[in-house]
């Protein structure tokens, strides 16, 4: 592992996306658009806005960055650049981390601007502070991506990869208590939400809504979160092989 | 001495053989040229080089050093099909980016770029840039941290002559240099070019010398010609 390495290559994909504004822009705002549209869907339940939108702030950073990783890589593969980085010097868990860090970064700033608007425009009542809000954000993204990341080594076009969306997080967000609570799910399903990272998130999203302090629910919660990150980011470092048969 | 050498490697792909018991061997400070039409197992050859493809029997040495293994990722420069780099980055952030990788310095990064002359248009985009000035770009990463073997695959495909005859002065200028160049290619005024030739075909070398040995071998006056008797013989 070198640090150099890890943060040459997240200079270089937050370079690549200071030359595509737009994917910026759709990035660093859809979450806060969705944030607002929700606000007047449900602007005569006030109440159950307050409750489900901190759950919803921590599924979009998971969400997005899924994607944008997902489809990064997938281009890193198709395009050669991949091949010529595993006949250089630059370790797999370098390349992976330089992503995380990148990636992390834009996840940080895109909560900012959802958490800033929610909490002062907006004027949702959130008991977790700026501070917890931001912190949960940053882990659900880094584990969004670091699964998109692992994944895009099933992936052999963009196509492909933009399709695991709704083939992997559309169903863990139907399982992870958004809709029905997780206690409310039949057994087997119940047991399938408890191995999926999203259900932390969305109870992490939960405790912050609710509690003014740092609990050890939401702590737990995000040690899940980061465990199912590392994993991915591990098994990511596995399917990337400096030779194939 | 020898700078790669390939003996009698296999390479199979569910049990059809892409290579079939191919063996060379690169002379130091040449131009090797490994020639045939697509499909005849040059990328994977040069892939197998390079260490990015296995091999299923055989043996490969680049610089006395198994192929693929860790002491060459800084002694070997490598140019992939279709001249890789990122689309997305200009033309000094894809150099730097690759100079850091290696750890080559800011020094390196200026001297490569002179090197291919591309001073001038560091700043444009690599997708704005033409194909000639694209496949300079992936020369210029492929060259830093001063390679002793330089790899390329197909360096010179879809280039105008002029710009195949560039990079050409590139190539003789680099070799006169000391360095090791191998290269493929399926047009045979190229092949004239190197100093050492192999004619593949169908994964496997119907023969390797230098351009007079092939034609006296083959008593034919051209390159072309030669390849296309070797080519019907080999039926």
């Amino acid at each position: 592992m070198s640090l150099k390495r890890i943060l040459a290559t997240g200079k270089r994909v937050l370079l690549q996306l200071k030359h595509d504004p737009r994917t910026v822009g759709l990035l660093l705002l859809v979450p806060t658009f969705l944030t607002v549209l929700l606000y007047f869907v449900m602007y005569r339940e006030r109440s159950a806005y307050n409750r489900v939108l901190p759950e919803l702030l921590a599924l979009f950073p998971y969400t997005t960055m899924f994607v944008v990783a997902s489809v990064a890589m997938v281009r890193e593969r198709t395009k050669g650049t991949l091949e010529k980085l595993m006949v250089s010097p630059i370790g797999k868990v370098d390349l992976l981390l330089g992503y995380a860090l990148a990636f992390g970064l834009m996840a940080l700033i895109q909560a900012l601007i959802a958490v800033g608007v929610s909490l002062y425009v907006l004027g949702v009542n959130m008991a977790g502070g700026m501070v917890a809000l931001l912190v949960t954000s940053f882990v659900d993204a880094v584990s969004g991506m670091a699964l998109g990341l692992m994944l895009s080594a099933f992936a052999t076009s963009e196509f492909q990869a933009v399709q695991f969306l709704p083939a992997v997080v559309l169903p863990q967000s139907l399982l992870c208590g958004l809709i029905v609570q997780r206690n409310q799910l039949p057994f087997v399903l119940h047991l399938i939400s408890d191995v999926m990272p999203l259900s932390y998130a969305v109870d992490a999203g939960l405790q912050l809504g609710r509690y003014a302090t740092w609990n050890f629910q939401l702590l737990s919660d995000l040690g899940v979160v980061g465990v199912f990150a590392f994993l991915s980011l591990g098994f990511g470092a596995v399917t990337l092989k400096r030779s194939n048969h | 001495m020898c700078a790669i050498s390939v003996s009698e490697v296999t390479v199979k792909k569910k049990s059809v053989e892409i290579l079939r018991e191919v063996s060379l061997q690169v002379p130091k400070q040449s131009i090797y040229g490994l020639i045939g039409p697509s499909g005849s197992g040059k990328t994977t050859l040069i892939r197998a080089i390079v260490g990015l493809q296995r091999i299923d029997s055989g043996n490969i040495k680049v610089l006395d050093q198994p192929a693929g293994s860790k002491t060459l990722r800084r002694k070997l420069g490598y140019m992939t099909q279709g001249a890789s780099c990122y689309e997305d980055l200009t033309v000094l952030e894809n150099v730097k980016y690759f100079s850091s990788i290696l750890g080559s310095g800011v020094y390196d990064v200026g001297r490569v770029l002179k090197v291919v002359e591309l001073e001038g248009i560091e700043n444009r985009l690599v997708s704005k840039c033409s194909g000639g000035e694209k496949a300079r770009v992936a020369l210029a990463c492929s060259l830093l941290g001063n390679p002793k073997v330089l790899i390329m695959d197909e360096p010179t495909v879809g280039l105008d002559p002029l710009l195949r005859m560039e990079l050409w002065s590139f190539f003789k200028k680099l070799a006169s240099e000391g360095v090791t160049i191998l290269l493929s290619s399926h047009v045979m005024d190229e092949a004239e070019k190197c100093d050492q030739l192999s004619f593949m075909r169908d994964g496997h070398i119907l023969i390797s010398g230098d351009v007079e040995i092939i034609l006296k071998s083959t008593a034919t006056e051209h390159l072309e010609s030669a390849f296309l008797k070797l080519s019907m013989g080999s039926r």
